[in-house]
């Protein structure tokens, strides 16, 4: 098992910036996840790091030994990463164990064998050992693909949407049974997804990216709590911005009355002296944010529900106008148009500079 | 298991053989297919009467030979398109090399020359009166060089002229499906030469061996080529024992051996077909070409543009050399009338076959199940069975039916001895069973694309079967039917046994111009006819040059 750094990486198609000065590390036997909606050019850096791509500026080392960097480029086939295809990519010749067998390179009949039992007991597929790709289902095609990539021991693993041809429901237990395979081996990973809860199920660590670059790489819990920045704090979860003004460093009004705690990531000065009393921002409020409260003085209009079973996600209508979400329980069944009492319940205070 | 039995039981029911009343569309389709099974049958059919001395004659010196001639023929041929048919395929798909784009659609070229003119051209050049010996004796004095006239000179003609068949389909194998495939495979350690042998040409097995099969099925059709070679094969006897011992029976005899060998390769190739369905893996990625290094690449380049010169370049400049002396002398008013014969005869039939086709396709629109898609098939099936077989298989039959209206005829007075035979009935007929397939293709491609949903849109507002038709349809079918036309018409005017077997008194066609001359070696008068066929057939090339691209 190897670590995976990538310092500094640009990479373009033409004029085209695909990747753009990408640098984060991943610590060895740790799972990461490249998020970010298509086209962020998460796929690329999963490709780059695989070797399919060149890159034109930085480094990228596995395990300390550069494999990729704009003079040296290190071919696919002897870097000993093991890949995990969005289409699984199995060879529709072979059959399940000889697509695990495939890249057991020069070792003998039985220690491959062994190993390729090994893979199948691991992936619960010891069964299907002799059947062709076309005869498994989707889940087990993707085990397959799983097992074929970790039988060489490779360095790392890196996984390009692994689940996005599967249903809903099959997703998510996969995942999970993913990570226990992965942590079982102590393996190093990377996976690539546009979708969140496909991240956080999986991954130790998680990096938003946008228009290729990282806008941070962090923990599941911090991304959504404190999201480093309006980019990241609009992609993960849900919530709305409500105009906010800054009273000192520790204290921000907005409408539904007084936030304490640390204030803005994105107002300059720390100390916040300079803008002390005019200073706007936006202040980030997440639907667990607003608790419903028939006691409260501070009422808003219901102007749209969602039933989601548990609760119900109230788009409220504040009494300047300005609109904000609400998860409440949903035994708090209201009608559209009727106004409810509402409070505050917010643990960080997320808020960025007012965009003008 | 009480389901099981319930489900055993049922089968008859729904089964093929099931014994419902069948609806108007289901009698159409099975006329249709009637027309490929009753020449079978009858070919068949003629075991039973035998006339012995012609037979024992046959067994004892001509068959051995056919049967060496051909399996020699069949293997040599088959080496010859797999291996340039793959390699160039691979070339052009996976590596880049100065010239890839050009060659890529040019290689396709060569089907617009028939094998026929291949041959005579290729011996024209390289005989030992052709200008390339004559050169070298020049310069060398008195040499010993392989003879062209000989087994390994019918192979190489027939590969060069057939190779396109595997090059395209295993063209379009590497470029849908080699891709993630080989990327996978280099994930797991192994380079692309490898991975070339060990993935992409494993993988595109299906479709390779699908390409040899049509290849295989045209090198047992061909008459031309083996006649030009006298290269004795199962078509050239049928020809002489028809028009030489004048035995029908004899004819059918040896069509009914070729029909076995013929029906072998049918369903090899319906085998990988059906393997087909397996192989493809994944969505073709952004990708890169394999960079050949400047030495590989400039051998790429020598090796395609070689093939390409031997195969098309050299063969067509030498027609158009001829062709223009010959034009001085023979482009008259006989000239004119083969080119008419062929427009005529090349456009009756594509008619008949885009309107076979359409009737067809739609049946199975109208009346679609398991029982329908196997009428389909055995309708289809006739792209196999080589022109001289169709011949003799049609002939008999029709030939028979013309007795039975002349004696039904006789007592009102009827004086003639023929009323069927001398027509066109017969080739047209055995066009339309020979290159139902071709129109097929294309019509049954333009159906599916007219989804259930648009004929459900189309009822909801009151439209029915004609109306159906005419408005709907008709006018979304128009480019597929133009297709389905323009390719039977140009394999029509290529076609030379079946024309030349079974035309009427005074049909003769550019192919059998072409026929007539290569049998007396008048290479040069044979050119005049074979570049008006090879101008046409540069037709259905170029549209599937440009659909290549488009993919």
């Amino acid at each position: 098992m190897s670590d995976l750094k990538l310092v500094r990486i640009s990479q373009s198609y033409g004029p085209r910036q695909i990747i753009d000065d990408l640098t984060f590390h991943l610590q060895e036997g740790h799972i990461g996840c490249l998020l970010g909606p298509s086209g962020c050019g998460k796929t690329t850096v999963l490709r780059c790091i695989a070797g399919f791509e060149p890159i034109t500026a930085g480094h990228i080392e596995i395990g300390g030994d550069v494999v990729s960097s704009p003079a040296r480029l290190t071919p696919p086939e002897k870097r000993q990463i093991g890949m995990v295809f969005q289409d699984y990519a199995l060879f529709p010749h072979l059959n399940v164990a000889g697509n695990i067998a495939f890249g057991l390179g020069k070792h003998d009949a039985s220690h491959k064998n062994q190993r390729v039992e090994e893979l199948l007991s691991l992936t619960g597929l010891l069964d299907s050992a002799s059947k062709f790709p076309h005869q498994l289902s989707g889940g087990q095609q993707q085990r397959v693909a799983l097992a074929r990539a970790l039988a060489p021991k490779p360095h790392m693993l890196l996984m390009d949407e692994p689940f996005s041809n599967l249903d809903v429901e099959l997703r998510e237990r996969l995942s999970l049974e993913v990570r226990d395979i992965l942590k079982r081996e102590g393996m190093t990973a990377l996976i690539v997804t546009h979708d969140q809860n496909e991240a956080f199920g999986i991954a130790d660590i998680v990096g938003v990216m946008h228009q290729g670059a990282i806008q941070q790489w962090d923990t599941p819990y911090n991304l959504y709590h404190q999201p480093a920045n309006r980019f990241v704090a609009d992609f993960i979860g849900q919530g709305v911005f409500l105009p906010g003004m800054v009273m000192n460093n520790s204290m921000v009004e907005i409408e539904l009355g007084v936030l304490h705690g640390m204030i803005p990531t994105d107002c300059d000065a720390t100390g916040c002296d300079q803008c002390a009393h005019d200073c706007y921002v936006d202040v980030l409020i997440r639907p667990d944010d607003i608790v419903h409260d028939d006691e409260s003085l501070l009422m808003a209009e219901v102007e749209n529900k969602a039933f989601r079973g548990a609760e119900f996600l109230y788009t409220l209508k504040l009494p300047s106008g300005t609109r904000a979400l609400s998860l409440v329980p949903s035994h708090h069944d209201h009608a559209i148009g009727e106004r409810i009492g509402i409070k505050l319940a917010v643990d960080h205070v997320v808020a960025y500079r007012r965009l003008s | 298991m009480p389901e099981t039995t319930l489900l055993a039981a049922k089968t008859p029911a729904t089964g093929v053989f099931a014994f419902t009343r069948p609806t108007s569309w289901q009698v159409i389709a099975i006329l249709i297919a009637l027309l490929v099974v009753i020449p079978v049958v009858v070919i068949f059919s003629a075991w039973g009467k035998s006339e012995t001395d012609i037979l024992r004659h046959m067994a004892e010196f001509v068959l051995p030979e056919l049967l060496s001639n051909t399996f020699w023929l069949l293997l040599g041929v088959g080496l010859g398109v797999t291996f340039l048919g793959v390699s160039l395929a691979w070339l052009t798909a996976m590596c880049d090399f100065p010239g890839r784009g050009f060659f890529s659609w040019a290689l396709l070229l060569p089907l617009a020359i028939p094998a026929y003119v291949l041959a005579f051209v290729v011996i024209g050049l390289l005989d030992f009166t052709g200008p390339l010996q004559t050169a070298l004796r020049e310069a060398f004095g008195p040499l010993k060089l392989p003879q062209i006239r000989s087994r390994g000179g019918v192979i190489l003609v027939m590969s060069l002229a057939l190779y396109p068949y595997v090059y395209l389909i295993a063209r379009n194998a590497f470029m849908t499906q080699g891709r993630t495939a080989l990327e996978a495979a280099q994930s797991l350690g192994v380079n692309r030469w490898q991975g070339f042998f060990r993935v992409a040409l494993p993988m595109a097995r299906p479709w390779i061996a699908a390409g040899v099969m049509l290849a295989l099925m045209e090198t047992l059709a061909d008459f031309g080529t083996v006649a030009i070679f006298n290269y004795d094969t199962f078509t050239t006897a049928i020809y002489k024992a028809w028009f030489s011992l004048f035995s029908l029976s004899a004819a059918s005899q040896l069509a009914s051996i070729l029909i076995v060998f013929v029906l072998v390769l049918v369903l090899a190739e319906q085998h990988s077909r059906s393997n087909m369905k397996y192989g493809t893996v994944g969505r073709s990625v952004s990708h890169r070409r394999i960079v050949l290094s400047r030495k590989q690449g400039w051998l790429a380049a020598i090796y395609t543009g070689g093939v390409f010169s031997i195969a098309f370049l050299i063969p067509m400049v030498q027609l158009l050399i001829w062709a223009f002396d010959a034009a001085a002398t023979d482009l008259d008013a006989r000239y004119w009338a083969f080119v008419r014969h062929s427009l005529w005869l090349s456009g009756l039939g594509a008619f008949i076959v885009t309107l076979l086709a359409l009737l067809l396709g739609y049946a199975g629109r109208q009346q679609p199940g398991h029982s329908m898609l196997l009428i389909q098939r055995i309708a289809t099936i006739g792209y196999a069975i080589p022109g001289a077989v169709l011949a003799v298989g049609i002939f008999i039959p029709v030939a028979w039916l013309d007795n039975q209206l002349i004696d039904w005829l006789k007592p009102h007075g009827w004086q003639g001895t023929a009323l069927l035979k001398g027509t066109l009935l017969v080739m047209l007929l055995a066009y339309a069973v020979r290159f139902l397939a071709v129109g097929f293709g294309s019509v049954d491609a333009g159906l599916q694309r007219i989804t259930r949903s648009i004929d459900e849109a189309a009822r909801v507002m009151g439209s029915h079967t004609w109306s159906l038709l005419s408005r709907i349809h008709l006018p979304m079918l128009r480019a597929s039917l133009f297709t389905a036309a323009a390719l039977s018409f140009v394999d029509i005017m290529k076609e030379m046994p079946i024309t030349l077997m079974t035309r009427p008194f005074g049909w003769d066609t550019l192919a059998v111009r072409v026929f007539e001359m290569t049998s007396e070696g008048e290479w040069e008068r044979a050119a005049l006819p074979s570049v008006a066929i090879v101008l046409a057939g540069l037709l259905p090339v170029i549209f599937l040059a440009s659909r290549g691209d488009k993919q």
